[in-house]
């Protein structure tokens, strides 16, 4: 894989992530458990969709075959989506949707943290800028984690499943292939198994102000990184391609 | 009182560093932290704000409408408070 | 203990003397009940307005066709949010809670704008939303700016302000197609022709037929009435949608020297009551929508209350 190839793979891998998860919270719109909090999670949504479009501006340019951002979003399929399997799953109730958010909140701050470092000067200032952004959605999600796990004995409970459910995909946050290793020994890429302790900490430290144990002993799922999906992620493509698929070409 | 929609909050938005904080609004929020953030998400979309105030709604003491008189009227007569009521030399300046 | 009692008449007398030198009547003063009662329905419902009218178009956000036009939506969608709340706001310094306003709203004692009645069933719609619905609203909106409520008038000055992007989204989205192929054309017309009448609706009924319009005049709430305000809006669109290419879908639209503006079509005012009644297209899947929504947010309400509640009793302690 040539050294561009490797670089866009990687610019993809942090754009789908931001993207999908983006997309999910923007299916909440108007479904907010009350008004102020509507707003919140549009404003985390657009964030996170912001971010992946300055990656995927970038990521464009760096393919160079004058393709742009909205030919990487709307024309790749499922098995060209890299994201991590955590922000493809399909909301539940608000416990599922903010511990989604936490987690991948905490992983992104470290993440973004040390992306700054970057020897690749596009990615560090993207990074400078989204550092912004999720130091504030952590902030958010991790308030709503104590107020739920610490509220009613009803919020505890949904907190608690939404943990069974969502720990099997923390693993592979901080998987890395080989390509990915290369960039790290240049110095582009984040060396994410450096980051894990880290998000480890701060889950932890998180989890036991809301009175939450840690699941232990999960089989922890992966596969997202190499395109290898849930299916979940086929109907969030399927509605959000269809239009521009079905008028291949024109202008928007 | 926490009726399920949290309580009421008044938002005071700073828009420059060194300027008064000024009334934008309210928001409702169930606790102090929420509060800020609420307002920041509703009021600061724009770019409007380097720092912001939440105050809950009650604890705010109000003026009346009645006060208008008592409380406001007496001083319209102080003009002594006024630097223009007093008379300096002609060609005097810096003052 | 306070100053001297007025009686009744000379409230009135005072209320009136303000409203004629046009200043603001502020949440502590006071006001006749019926200013109140008239305040309180309107606020609450162009609140309810912004509030389901996050829906149509909320509808569209996952399907938009560029990256531009999702972050566009989903920004609009969240200023109506934030609009909505503005307004809710300014009802409750009347005294009522929004948790009341709501409930009014689910059971449907309290009413919203019919236009959200109307199904979104193409991107196009999303243009012809910003262009016309947010343009005609608009109108209603620059209106209210002077209106005699102290805080409904600053809440439309914010929301003014905040809006005047969304109409030129919506026109810029028709622009576009308009200018595409065919079947982008086909799209965008198509929009139009469904979007254009229900869009002069929402203006209300004819001034003779609007009897609470008159008191609203009176009371400086309203500055004009639904007739010149939808007189203004169709002058206005006419040339831009001529501008675009594309057609006025009412054949009588013709210009008229002699009132300095458009001639047009009689609405079909039997429609305009059926959506009213509750019998449009959307009626019900809106509030089923919104009632779903608030009560699968009920328990994150509760928990949210009994942490607050908890902070508060260690304070205590």
């Amino acid at each position: 894989m040539s050294q561009n190839n490797s670089l866009f793979n990687y610019i993809l891998k942090i754009a789908d992530n931001q993207l999908i998860l983006g997309h999910r919270l923007s299916e909440q719109s108007s479904k907010g458990p009350f008004l102020e909090e509507d707003i919140a999670c549009s404003n985390i949504a657009l964030d996170l969709i912001g971010a992946a479009n300055s990656l995927y501006i970038y990521a464009a340019s760096i393919q160079g075959e004058n393709k742009t951002e909205d030919d990487l979003v709307f024309l790749r399929s499922e098995r060209d989506y890299k994201n991590v399997l955590l922000v493809e799953q399909p909301n539940t109730d608000f416990a599922f949707l903010m511990l989604r958010q936490f987690l991948f909140d905490t992983y992104d701050f470290y993440f973004q943290q040390a992306l700054l470092n970057s020897k690749d000067e596009t990615l560090a200032a993207i990074a400078a800028k989204t550092l912004k952004e999720s130091t504030y959605h952590l902030r958010h999600s991790g308030n709503w984690m104590i107020r739920l796990g610490d509220g009613t004995t009803e919020s505890a409970m949904r907190l608690k499943n939404a943990m069974n459910q969502l720990w099997c995909f923390i693993d592979e946050l901080f998987e890395q292939d080989e390509t990915e290793i290369a960039l790290v020994a240049q110095g582009i890429a984040v060396d994410s198994n450096a980051i894990k302790a880290q998000f480890d900490n701060h889950v932890a430290s998180i989890m036991q102000n809301a009175g939450m144990d840690i699941p232990t002993n999960i089989f922890m799922q992966k596969g997202g990184k190499q395109g290898v999906h849930t299916e979940h992620l086929g109907f969030l493509l399927a509605e959000m391609q269809y239009v521009h698929r079905s008028f291949p070409g024109v202008k928007w | 009182m926490n009726d399920s929609q949290g309580i009421l909050w008044e938002v005071f938005i700073q828009s420059k560093p060194g300027q008064p904080h000024k009334h934008a609004g309210s928001v409702h929020a169930h606790d102090n932290e929420m509060a800020l953030q609420n307002a920041r998400d509703l009021y600061c979309r724009r770019n409007e704000g380097t720092n912001l105030w939440v105050v809950p709604a009650s604890a705010i003491v109000a003026s009346s409408p009645e006060d208008i008189g008592p409380f406001f009227e007496p001083s319209n007569d102080k003009v002594y408070r006024h630097p223009t009521f007093y008379t300096v030399p002609e060609g005097i300046t810096h003052m | 203990m306070n100053s001297l009692k007025l009686d009744e008449n000379q409230l009135i007398e005072n209320f009136e003397a303000k409203l004629a030198k046009n200043e603001m009547i502020e949440p502590k003063d006071w006001m006749p009940e019926q200013y109140r009662k008239h305040l309180i329905r309107q606020i609450s419902q162009h609140a309810h307005s912004e509030i389901i009218g996050m829906q149509p178009e909320g509808n569209w956000i996952t399907r938009a066709p560029s990256m531009r036009r999702k972050m566009v939506l989903l920004a609009k969608v969240q200023d109506e949010a934030g609009h909505g709340l503005y307004l809710y706001s300014a009802a409750e310094s009347m005294g009522i809670s929004r948790e009341e306003m709501l409930y009014q709203l689910h059971t449907g004692a309290a009413k919203y704008s019919s236009i959200f009645n109307y199904p979104t069933l193409t991107w196009a719609d999303m243009g012809a939303i910003g262009w016309l619905v947010d343009g005609a609203a608009i109108m209603n909106q620059v209106m209210l700016q002077r209106t005699s409520y102290g805080p409904y008038s600053r809440a439309m000055v914010r929301i003014c302000k905040e809006e005047s992007f969304h109409q030129r989204q919506g026109y810029e989205i028709m622009t576009v197609l308009a200018a595409g192929t065919p079947a982008q054309k086909e799209m965008a017309q198509d929009a139009l022709n469904r979007w254009w009448w229900p869009s002069l609706m929402m203006f209300g009924p004819r001034d003779e037929e609007s009897p609470n319009s008159a008191q609203a005049i009176k009371w400086k709430i309203k500055r004009e009435t639904n007739d010149q305000l939808r007189q203004r809006f169709v002058n206005q669109t006419v040339p831009q949608v001529e501008k675009i290419g594309l057609i006025v879908p009412d054949k009588d639209i013709k210009w008229n020297d002699a009132k300095n503006g458009y001639d047009f079509g009689e609405i079909n005012w039997d429609e305009f009551w059926t959506v009213v009644k509750g019998n449009g297209p959307c009626n019900k899947t809106r509030i089923a929508a919104k009632i779903k929504s608030h009560e699968e947010g009920a328990w994150v309400r509760e928990a949210a209350n009994a942490h607050a509640a908890k902070i508060n009793k260690n304070k205590a302690a």
